[in-house]
């Protein structure tokens, strides 16, 4: 019971962070929230008992993601236009 | 953009050192515990990355050059095909270390047992070869964004 609590509660946590992650007119906000999803996700991953996936996905995902993301902000515009 | 903080700054260097330990554990006990090479060195190039963030590219790119990069990933490769290549004698991949007692030569107790690290063969020595691979090519495209957002306009914002 517990556990398939878990594992609806996190895929709702996630869509919300897709949708900040889209709403954000801040880009380096959007980054972090996209961050957060694929952090949940790796979560996602453990709880359905893969956690050579879920720490591929955290590296990967979570981090290096992130990074590039913030160095391609970093050469272009902070803010999205309108 | 502005330099990071002190805040930032002493957080990644506390934050560094489990990384790298995880990563490396990560790919060392490979045969044994979830994760290998590409998990471990995923997490690797991740540490290096953080260092990259919070200390600024100028101060990376004075220690660690991209032919350096280049090097290690080549090590990696040729470690890999050459591991494939020596069990040739029986069958390509042939793991000619398993049971023979030299190095990660042991063989496995029957049964549930907690694990052996010196067992399995050759599979230890072709997950570092990927570890290195893969930390080598995971950061080398972190390294040349950060080189191409530093000459494009680092100073601006």
């Amino acid at each position: 019971m517990i556990e398939e609590l878990y594992i609806s509660l996190v895929p709702m946590l996630m869509v919300i962070a897709a949708i900040l992650a889209v709403h954000f007119r801040d880009l380096i906000s959007a980054t972090i929230a996209l961050a957060v999803m694929s952090l949940l996700l790796s979560l996602e991953f453990y709880i359905l008992h893969a956690p050579d996936v879920a720490i591929a996905e955290a590296g990967v995902g979570a981090c290096l993601t992130t990074a590039l993301l913030v160095f391609a902000i970093k050469s272009t515009r902070r803010m999205e236009e309108r | 953009m502005s330099e990071p903080s002190k805040i930032v700054k002493t957080i990644a260097s506390i934050i560094f050192p489990p990384t790298m330990v995880f990563g490396i554990y990560v790919i060392l006990h490979g045969h044994l515990t979830p994760g290998g090479g590409f998990q471990g060195g995923a997490v690797v190039a991740s540490a290096i990355t953080l260092l990259l963030v919070a200390f600024g590219t100028a101060e990376i790119a004075r220690r660690l050059k991209e032919s350096h990069l280049s090097v290690i990933e080549s090590i990696g490769a040729l470690g890999f095909i050459s591991l494939a290549l020596l069990g040739l004698t029986a069958t390509f991949f042939y793991n000619f270390l398993a049971g023979s007692g030299f190095i990660f030569g042991r063989i496995p107790p029957f049964g549930s047992n907690p694990g052996d690290m010196n067992t399995a063969g050759t599979l230890p020595l072709m997950n570092i070869s990927v570890g290195l691979k893969v930390i080598a090519g995971l950061f080398a495209v972190v390294l040349v964004l950060a080189f191409v957002a530093r000459s494009k306009g680092g100073g601006k914002r």
